[in-house]
């Protein structure tokens, strides 16, 4: 008898922790997001369209997004050029098809570099602590000072504007407030009693920082690298408005809508409708970023 | 007060310096000589050598930095290239229009962002919520330059009821005020929600719904006062936000102002301006943030004593 009950609180005990580590698994809560929030489902699935349209563009794009045609300059949208056609004749349409390429690849490869280079700096500052975590905070607090489209101005100035600096700008810009946040949560993670465990049998520091700190610091990276995606496309977006970013003849919808904005009265489709595009890959990611974060990290602060 | 004011200046004055020594140091040492993008060719080595000379730039960079430094605490940050004028003028003369121009905006954000932050935490998870909420996050995620070309198609162009650029009169304050301000209100109403809902876990928001106060009163007299204390911070984080959107609002609606200033410093690789105006409006949004964190710990004496 003492032994069957016995079998029972073991069997309930198991159920439970299971039960546990399911909640907490990370695959489960994006699982239950896609299944209770439907407005960050279907942005996620939107993200993954503009993915394959972005690979498969030349699939897409009914023109050349180069070809260069001075007889059909700013033709209006027709049934050969769904979008028109801008000031040189290039099918806006297939422009924006290409474009997605660009922005895509702003918003993920910087931010991804940056959130690197962030959660290196962040544990090391975090773990550490005294004279190294210092300097890599001040340095930080330098970086945050500036306004971020200023300071990314500046590099352009320096580098000089092109994608590929770009990415380099954009990079340096975004690294640290990743580290600021990672370093806050290396420092309560290290007080921690496995951590302690890890040291007393003399694992190697760098072990426990990214064995054992980076995994339990990866549900708020991942909400963070989808945060910080949409401000990079922004960002990339309002440097090539500006002229400092991407240049002609590339399609980027930033620059697109600098060329397009001199005929914004007479022909308005060729300066917004890129905006537009902007408009609608930095909502789907803003949408997702925050059901994300609901979902993963409640907690975690704007 | 007198010693916390003084610890945050103390702060401060590094990462000023800091902020100063990265702009110099990509804008002057990184991109090589100064005087081919001032003279491109047809130079006599002569010429050359003089100016290097009167420029210091044989000088160590270490030294020329604190030159720099040392000149920009005097309020000189050289001579503009392309204009020819000191660059401390044209920042003087940038910087009301860019104020009037930020500020405007900053009171539409909250005009439009605080109320619906309030309704949307106070109706949580209801359609309102999620239409506001949505509404806030489209703000959040449009191009300050698709707002701007927007309004000048729809408000100059096709209704005729504001100018399209410039900035003589209130008419054309109007639109970029509400462009900028428009971006920002999405942040302001998303923050204010969710302070909001912080301060509603509190226990003292119970014990007013026990002693049996309507649901209002809970709100605007023991929420809202406590979390609109936080908005102090956003405000302040505000203003680096309003700083970068007006680069692109001023250069939209042609304002001349510190955002067109850096603009055109650019295009004309006229860097001293370039360099002066993205420090004077680093050390803005650097005092600004201490102004805000006075500000707070004068309204919430806890602050002082973390």
């Amino acid at each position: 008898m003492s032994e069957c009950t016995e079998t029972v609180t073991e069997i309930e005990e198991y159920d439970i922790e299971s039960e546990i580590a399911e909640n907490d698994n990370i695959f489960y809560k994006i699982k239950n997001m896609i299944r209770t929030n439907k407005v960050a489902a279907i942005s996620g699935l939107l993200i993954i369209f503009i993915i394959i349209v972005a690979i498969f563009a030349p699939v897409f794009a009914p023109h050349d997004p180069y070809a260069i045609d001075l007889l059909s300059r700013l033709k209006g949208p027709s049934a050969e050029h769904l979008l028109g056609t801008d000031e040189l004749g290039r099918d806006v349409l297939s422009r924006i098809i290409y474009g997605s390429r660009v922005s895509l690849f702003v918003g993920l490869v910087p931010t991804l570099l940056s959130m690197i280079i962030g959660t290196v700096l962040g544990l090391i500052s975090g773990y550490f602590g005294g004279k190294i975590d210092f300097v890599i905070m001040r340095l930080a607090d330098v970086v945050l000072a500036f306004p971020s489209l200023l300071l990314a101005m500046v590099i352009m100035y320096t580098l000089g504007a092109s994608t590929f600096n770009l990415f380099i700008a954009l990079t340096i810009i975004n690294w640290a407030g990743t580290a600021r946040v990672v370093r806050s949560q290396a420092m309560s993670l290290k007080e921690k009693e496995f951590i302690e465990a890890a040291k007393s049998i003399g694992v190697k520091d760098s072990v426990i920082m990214f064995k054992h700190l980076l995994p339990n610091c990866l549900p708020s990276l991942i909400v963070l690298f989808t945060t910080n995606i949409p401000g990079a496309i922004l960002s990339e977006a309002n440097l090539s408005f500006l002229g400092v970013g991407a240049q002609p003849p590339e399609a980027s919808w930033g620059l697109m809508v600098n060329n397009g904005k001199k005929f914004l009265f007479t022909n308005p489709i060729v300066a917004l409708a890129p905006g537009i595009a902007i408009l609608i890959i930095v909502l789907t990611f803003n949408f997702l970023g925050d059901g994300l974060r609901d979902a993963i990290d409640p907690y975690m602060k704007e | 007060m007198a010693k916390y004011f003084f610890k945050r200046i103390l702060i401060a004055v590094p990462v000023l310096i800091g902020v100063a020594f990265i702009t110099f140091m990509m804008l002057n040492v990184v991109p090589g000589d100064p005087i081919t993008v001032m003279m491109r060719e047809h130079v006599k080595p002569d010429v050359i050598e003089n100016l290097r000379k009167t420029m210091h730039l044989d000088d160590p960079a270490i030294i020329r930095f604190l030159r720099f430094l040392g000149d920009a605490l005097r309020g000189n940050f050289g001579i503009s290239y392309k204009l020819s004028r000191p660059v401390t003028d044209l920042i003087v003369q940038a910087f009301p229009v860019t104020i009037k121009l930020a500020s405007t905006a900053a009171i539409i954000s909250w005009i439009i962002g605080i109320p619906i932050g309030i309704i949307s935490a106070i109706r949580q998870s209801t359609i309102i919520d999620q239409m506001f909420m949505g509404f806030a996050l489209f703000g959040v995620s449009m191009p300050v330059f698709l707002i701007g070309l927007l309004g000048q198609y729809t408000f100059s162009y096709k209704l005729g009821w504001l100018p399209v650029s410039g900035f003589e009169s209130w008419k054309q304050l109007v639109m970029p005020a509400l462009v900028l301000g428009w971006n920002s209100a999405g942040t302001i109403a998303r923050l204010t929600r969710s302070n909001l809902l912080e301060a509603m876990k509190n226990d003292y928001i119970r014990t007013a719904r026990a002693k049996g106060l309507k649901e209002t009163g809970v709100v605007v007299g023991h929420a809202l006062k406590n979390s609109l204390l936080p908005v102090i911070t956003i405000m302040a984080i505000q203003i680096a936000s309003l700083l970068s959107g007006s680069v692109i609002t001023e250069s939209i609606f042609g304002i001349p102002g510190i955002g067109r200033l850096s603009v055109d410093a650019i295009q004309g690789r006229d860097m001293p301006l370039l360099q002066g105006s993205v420090v004077f409006a680093t050390a803005l949004i650097i005092f600004g943030n201490i102004c805000a964190d006075m500000l707070y710990s004068l309204v919430d004496p806890r602050i002082r004593v973390e």
